[in-house]
């Protein structure tokens, strides 16, 4: 495939000495939909994680873009800050800063670990909060923002820093059916600007109306459709 | 000698001390030591000194048998007041405050208030005059400490105020003061186990040391009047004081004096062209005496806010130092770290102060404010790092993990998401440990540092009631620690999370 930015080859990841999945492959190019599909514990959220640096895995190769782990090694500070430039990660639960407004937590990244001046930022990020319809909740804390609201915000904290890739746990747990297509649309839109996409979800009617690849975990393996 | 009875025993014991009238209680500081009142160096249960032998020469005059009750030294009046002992014996002297409070004894031996500097400085600093500027120690809420406020006042010294009579002079030594005013009889047991200073005859004022029995209580005290006038006319005084070999040329004159009924002031020889003495706080009303005392009050009310904040400051620095250490430092920071919590928390605050200001000064010697500021700063950081390091701990892993997928640095995380993040569930213990150091300060009275509480004891002595300056002291402090509880419960308010 060509412009590779995500390439998982033969990944196991073990849990509490149980092979939770082995022989993950997948290839991943700019503009792609993948949604990973499989029932609670299967280890999609463990797939994500590996993935976005936060655990390890223990056989296999990730690589993002120009940043390659291997499994059971730790990899260097380096290669995790180069990893996290191209990673974004939308958890389930959101994980807003709690201190902060909702245009804090997305100017947060790009200020302080990108270094983009304060007003350039805050810029970008009202942009982003408007493209993801909740510009009018910009100075409002987590606590009083919904749960669709709060996964918005989520979603542009993730794309403040612009990654290749963007990683999404979960995203329709919290949401009712027309909030669901609203958000598979606001995906689309971001796939069609070139981003890589790979969603878990258990929403086999939103993996076939809006994913362009579906896997699935099928026992301890992952299989494309 | 008399077996050692604390009131804490007698009330744990269930004893019904008043129903035992063939006892006759008497109180007395066995930290005072020797010759007063001392515990025996044979047998620590018992106490020996020349007020305990008076102690039994009333009782057996009295037909009952002596009992002791060790009460600590500024507390023997409010002791007696209260009915815990019949009468409180321990050098306790005879001022105008106490004979206006409480009834009195007759004075039964004179002492003199004597001035003793290093040796080196005999010939430069003979009299309170020649201490323009410089530092003069004595025990608190004593007579001495009286006539140095005094000559704070008149003469331009620093009065220095402790908690005992020993570490004056241990100051004195190693250059912390520059003379030490104190009874002659403390001076010269000192001058027997401390050489390096002398003390000029010359006694600055003379004055006695009495009984002091409650208020109420004067039938009593006449009764005891009685024996002792009888035992300075038999002899048996006397023999008690040269037994305790501090018996001198002053004894006689006084009990002349006391024999042929003359008047006696409590206390003579300094300030007599001015009155000094006249006019006893215990005389006055308490709104007058009050007002006199309202300037002392707001400078120690002063010295326990900036102690209390520079100590909480450095407190929380040094905590949030401690409790990231023990969460990122390397395993040896982290041992050694949670060896400092524990050495703190197991010890005393007491003897933190102690070590800080007398232990090392041979090393270092630290002024009385600093190793004061020192020791509380350094025992709070202590209980502060493990609120900051179970604060830190609270906050949610997803928001450390949130912060990480976005490329933040460890201490990035620290200083912008976890920090602050913890700074909110840290604020109300921090607030409760806060208003708890305000009242903690009063430890480092030991220090020489007069603060909030000290004063309150010293205004309390004078007046001899504790009405009064307790509520002040109360009011004041609840003055400092109140707009403190509000403004966190705004901040707690304003930061929900």
């Amino acid at each position: 495939m060509e412009n590779l930015v995500l390439s998982i080859r033969d990944v196991e990841l073990v849990r509490g000495g149980r092979v939770l999945v082995s022989n993950i492959r997948l290839e991943a190019g700019p503009g792609d939909f993948i949604v990973l599909r499989g029932p609670s514990g299967s280890g999609k959220t463990t797939i994500l994680r590996a993935i976005a640096g936060l655990d390890p895995f223990d056989r296999g190769i990730i690589a993002v873009a120009d940043v390659r782990l291997e499994g059971r090694r730790t990899p260097d500070r380096e290669a995790l800050h180069r990893l996290r430039r191209n990673v974004g990660l939308v958890f389930q639960f959101h994980c807003l800063f709690e201190h902060m407004t909702a245009l804090q937590n997305v100017c947060l990244a790009p200020v302080h670990v990108y270094r983009t001046p304060q007003e350039s930022a805050e810029r970008s990020a009202r942009a982003l909060l408007t493209q993801l319809g909740v510009d009018s909740r910009a100075n409002a804390w987590p606590r009083e923002l919904s749960g669709g609201e709060a996964q918005r915000v989520a979603i542009a904290r993730a794309l403040a820093v612009d990654p290749p890739v963007l990683l999404m746990d979960e995203p329709m747990a919290s949401l009712d059916p027309s909030r669901r297509a609203e958000l598979g649309a606001l995906l689309q839109r971001l796939t069609a600007a070139g981003r890589t996409l790979l969603v878990t979800t258990h929403d086999e009617t939103f993996a076939q109306q809006f994913a362009t690849r579906i896997l699935a975990i099928e026992g301890s393996t992952v299989r494309e459709l | 000698m008399v077996r050692l009875v604390t009131i804490a025993a007698l009330t744990w014991a269930g004893i019904n001390v008043s129903a035992q009238p063939s006892t006759f209680r008497w109180a007395g500081d066995p930290e005072g030591g020797a010759p007063f009142v001392e515990a025996d160096p044979a047998d620590p249960t018992l106490v020996v000194g020349f007020d305990v032998d008076i102690a039994e020469l009333i009782a057996r005059g009295l037909g009952r048998e002596p009992q002791f009750l060790a009460v600590a030294f500024a507390s023997i009046d409010q002791s007696v007041a209260r009915g815990d002992a019949e009468i409180g014996l321990s050098g306790v002297e005879d001022t105008p405050a106490r004979r206006a409070a409480y009834a009195v004894t007759i004075p039964y031996y004179q002492f003199r208030e004597v001035l003793s500097v290093r040796s080196g400085d005999a010939g430069q600093f003979r009299t309170l005059a020649d201490l323009r500027g410089r530092r003069v120690g004595t025990l608190g809420g004593t007579v001495a400490y009286e006539i140095l406020l005094d000559a704070e006042r008149q003469q331009g010294i620093v009065a220095v105020s402790y908690e005992d009579d020993v570490h004056p002079y241990s100051d004195l030594l190693i250059g912390r003061l520059d003379a030490v005013l104190l009874d002659n009889v403390l001076a010269e047991r000192r001058s027997r186990t401390t050489p390096g200073f002398v003390t000029h005859p010359d006694p600055v004022a003379v004055s006695h040391y009495v009984g002091v029995l409650a208020p109420g209580n004067r039938e009593l005290r006449d009764r005891i009047d009685g024996l002792l006038r009888q035992a300075m006319r038999d002899g048996r005084l006397e023999a008690i004081f040269r037994k305790w070999k501090i018996w001198n040329a002053d004894q006689p004159q006084l009990f002349a004096r006391v024999l042929e009924g003359a008047p006696i002031p409590p206390v003579a020889g300094y300030g007599e062209d001015r009155s000094y003495g006249s006019e006893s706080i215990a005389t006055m009303s308490k709104w007058h005496a009050t007002r006199r005392y309202l300037p002392a009050f707001a400078r120690a009310a002063l010295v326990t806010l900036i102690l209390s904040c520079g100590a909480m400051l450095a407190a929380v620095g040094l905590g949030i130092g401690i409790a990231t250490g023990r969460l990122y430092g390397h395993r040896v920071t982290r041992a050694a770290l949670a060896g400092y919590v524990e050495l703190i928390r197991g010890t005393p605050l007491l003897l933190q102060l102690f070590v800080l200001y007398y232990g090392i000064a041979e090393a270092i010697r630290l002024p009385a404010f600093v190793a004061a500021l020192l020791g509380l700063a350094l025992n709070y950081a202590a209980y502060e790092s493990e609120i900051y390091r179970s604060a830190l701990l609270a906050v949610p892993i997803g928001q450390l993990e949130a912060s990480k997928t976005l490329g933040f640095s460890e201490f990035q995380t620290l200083r912008l998401i976890r920090g602050p993040q913890a700074f909110r569930v840290a604020l109300a213990p921090m607030t409760n440990d806060f208003v708890a150091l305000l009242k903690d300060s009063s430890l480092v009275s030991v220090l020489t540092v007069v603060e909030l509480t000290t004063q309150t004891r010293i205004f309390a002595t004078n007046l001899g009631s504790w009405v009064v300056p307790g509520i002040l002291c109360a009011a004041l402090y609840l003055a400092m620690s109140l707009p403190l509880a509000a403004i966190a419960r705004r901040l707690e308010r304003r930061w929900r999370i």
